[in-house]
């Protein structure tokens, strides 16, 4: 500016002065300073810090889960917004809708699919994400709250999930939100009329698409947007916790946020989209045959991440399989980074050799313990039978889940009886849980046929 | 602030503060009132007639499709109203005639001809609705609210 004095805005040509009015800021700054002010004062870019830590861009440490997280929202909401010019949600049109999204509709499968598979993909990258931040200890303080956030994002994320499944109105669909709400019903007290109001009535019906497209495509965007930017901030201003190896200080280097980190966002972001793209173009979400109240399908799933709830559901007591057992893990999840104190590791993979092995092997004795404990209670274990005179809430229930929270209790001293430090031992016992879950939703999703009868893949 | 005595700018900020409570409260209940399930006449959850009883035999199970239940008259004679719901997750049962039991497709859960479990993973009888014979010696069937029972005894059944 200070060699061109005459170029004072009044001089300015009239289409340069339109341009600068809409972009203060040159768009392609050569100097750092110029950049890291472009970053500042520009209303997309300020969700980045003018500079960030160069060794936390490294793809191998947060793999990029959170940007891509935000890719697929963008991906959902533009899809999102294209399927309500087609979709109609009342029970006689909604199928319709479906049908002519395959067939009538310009691109009307790829915009379906796009929607599916982001949204399904979107459970998946969610749960990823927050296992990165909890093996690299980034929920210490002053993160622990962001944690939280991270979780109620996750648990929008399968409402939105679990909404959507509704809205195709085939079998399974129908069954699969039938399934899925009669969990609810189990919570004592408030089951009955939460269920109720959810459905609109005593069963899946007109109300319950009302019900769930309301929710699907108002309040839990809504609530997600509200969050993530909470959630964003909350990065923005703490800063990423920095990878560091074991026994060594982080790499202290900052470098600007344009070009490093925002060239790497959009290369990420294009090849993401064009996997997505790709992918849906060949493989189809599902769409079974319409919706029919009086004929459930054998066996009947909920969806395929509820599939670890209601196989729970086969080997212990409603009350505990849908809301005891759950709940705990879920409680223990909000409560992790408020008990644990050890900053001292943040940044560090699995947070020290010893938790690396720990790690390593509680996922594998998860695994095993699983497979092993669901064979043994399908054709060995039987609490109810052996204890005849006890209520089954107490056999199929108290009993079980004493043994199990004994078992892990066991566990854990052990570990800190061989000298390992507290955030290890927790690390092991959460990798263990995080293994059962998986196992479970596997043996849900894969090994159970007709009835829910097991199926060994050896015959 | 030595003196115990509340100022008139307390008192007003309570009066305010008790007022955006009450504001809240109002459209709290008033949205969740308006979110309530509705009733409709005629569907499933009004009244059904099913007409004279004597035409239904002894030992039948007859479904009433728009009532999503099974008019059960026991080889006694009594009548029951079952609720096609399986207590387990909310399929529907169907009756299977060759055994006289009614099987869930989706987990397994068997129920005898009166309701009752005979295979888990089901937590309770199936459901009931009441069920009434009225002096024309019709059969009335009110589909409002299903009523939930922890066993299945002769109590419940309807006697002409």
């Amino acid at each position: 500016m200070t060699d061109q004095p005459n170029l004072s805005p009044d001089n300015l040509p009239i289409l340069t002065r339109i341009q600068r009015s809409i972009q203060r800021e040159s768009v392609a700054p050569i100097d750092d300073r110029s950049r890291m002010k472009l970053v500042m004062n520009s209303l997309v870019l300020h969700i980045h810090p003018a500079k960030v830590s160069k060794p936390a861009l490294k793809l191998t440490y947060t793999f990029g889960l959170g940007g891509l997280l935000i890719l697929l929202t963008a991906v959902l909401a533009v899809t999102g917004v294209l399927l309500l010019f087609v979709y109609t949600p009342s029970p006689d049109a909604a199928y319709k809708s479906m049908i002519a999204l395959q067939t009538e509709v310009n691109f009307g499968n790829l915009i379906r699919n796009l929607h599916y598979w982001s949204g399904n993909l979107m459970v998946v990258v969610g749960v990823l994400h927050l296992l990165r931040v909890f093996y690299t200890a980034g929920f210490t303080r002053p993160r622990e709250f962001n944690w939280v956030m991270g979780i109620s994002l996750l648990l929008l994320t399968i409402a939105a999930n679990f909404t959507g499944y509704l809205l195709p109105w085939d079998q399974l669909a129908y069954w699969a939100v039938t399934v899925g709400t009669s969990l609810l019903d189990y919570i004592p007290l408030i089951g009955e009329p939460l269920t109720r109001l959810l459905l609109g009535g005593p069963e899946v019906g007109a109300a319950t698409l009302t019900n769930f497209y309301g929710l699907h495509i108002a309040v839990i965007p809504l609530a997600i947007f509200a969050i993530v930017s909470f959630h964003i901030w909350r990065v923005r201003k703490d800063t990423i916790t920095q990878p560091r190896k074991i026994s060594q200080e982080a790499d202290k280097e900052k470098v600007t946020t344009i070009p490093h980190l925002v060239s790497l966002e959009l290369v990420f972001a294009l090849v993401w989209l064009a996997l997505l793209i790709t992918w849906s173009s060949f493989i189809n979400a599902p769409l079974e045959e319409a919706a029919n109240p009086a004929h459930s399908p054998n066996p009947a799933k909920a969806a395929w991440y509820f599939m670890g709830f209601q196989e729970l559901l086969l080997h212990f007591h409603p009350v505990f399989g849908a809301i005891i057992i759950p709940g705990l893990g879920l409680l223990a999840m909000i409560l992790l980074p408020y008990l644990d104190q050890d900053m001292a590791t943040t940044g560090i993979w699995f947070r020290s050799l010893r938790g690396r092995v720990l790690t390593g092997l509680s996922f594998f004795l998860g695994i095993v313990g699983v497979f092993g404990f669901v064979w043994l209670d399908e054709f060995y274990l039987d609490f109810p039978g052996w204890l005849p005179f006890l209520p089954s809430s107490i056999s199929n229930g108290w009993v079980p889940l004493a043994a199990i929270l004994l078992l892990l209790i066991g566990y854990y001293e052990l570990l800190k009886v061989l000298g390992s430090r507290t955030c290890e031992a927790r690390q092991a016992l959460f990798t263990l849980l995080l293994a059962s879950f998986a196992t479970l939703t596997f043996v849900g999703i894969f090994l159970r046929g007709e009835g829910m009868a097991l199926i060994l893949p050896w015959g | 602030m030595t003196e115990n005595k509340i100022s008139r700018k307390d008192i007003i900020n309570l009066g305010w503060g008790a007022a955006g409570l009450l504001a809240i409260t109002e459209l709290s209940l008033a949205g969740l009132s308006f979110l309530s399930p509705r009733k409709s006449e005629g569907e499933f959850g009004g009244l059904f007639n099913l007409g004279d009883a004597n035409q239904y035999p002894a030992g039948s199970v007859t479904p009433v499709e728009a009532g999503r239940f099974y008019l059960v008259r026991l080889s006694e004679g009594g009548f029951l109203a079952m609720y096609r719901r399986c207590t387990h997750l909310g399929c529907a049962v169907p009756y299977d005639p060759s055994s006289g039991k009614f099987v869930c497709p989706c987990h397994g859960s068997e129920f005898t001809m009166d309701g009752d479990v005979q295979n888990e993973p089901a937590p309770r009888p199936l459901d009931l609705f009441p069920l009434s014979i009225n002096e024309a010696g019709e059969i009335e069937v009110d589909t409002s609210s299903p009523i939930e029972r922890h066993q299945a005894n002769s109590d419940q059944v309807v006697n002409i």
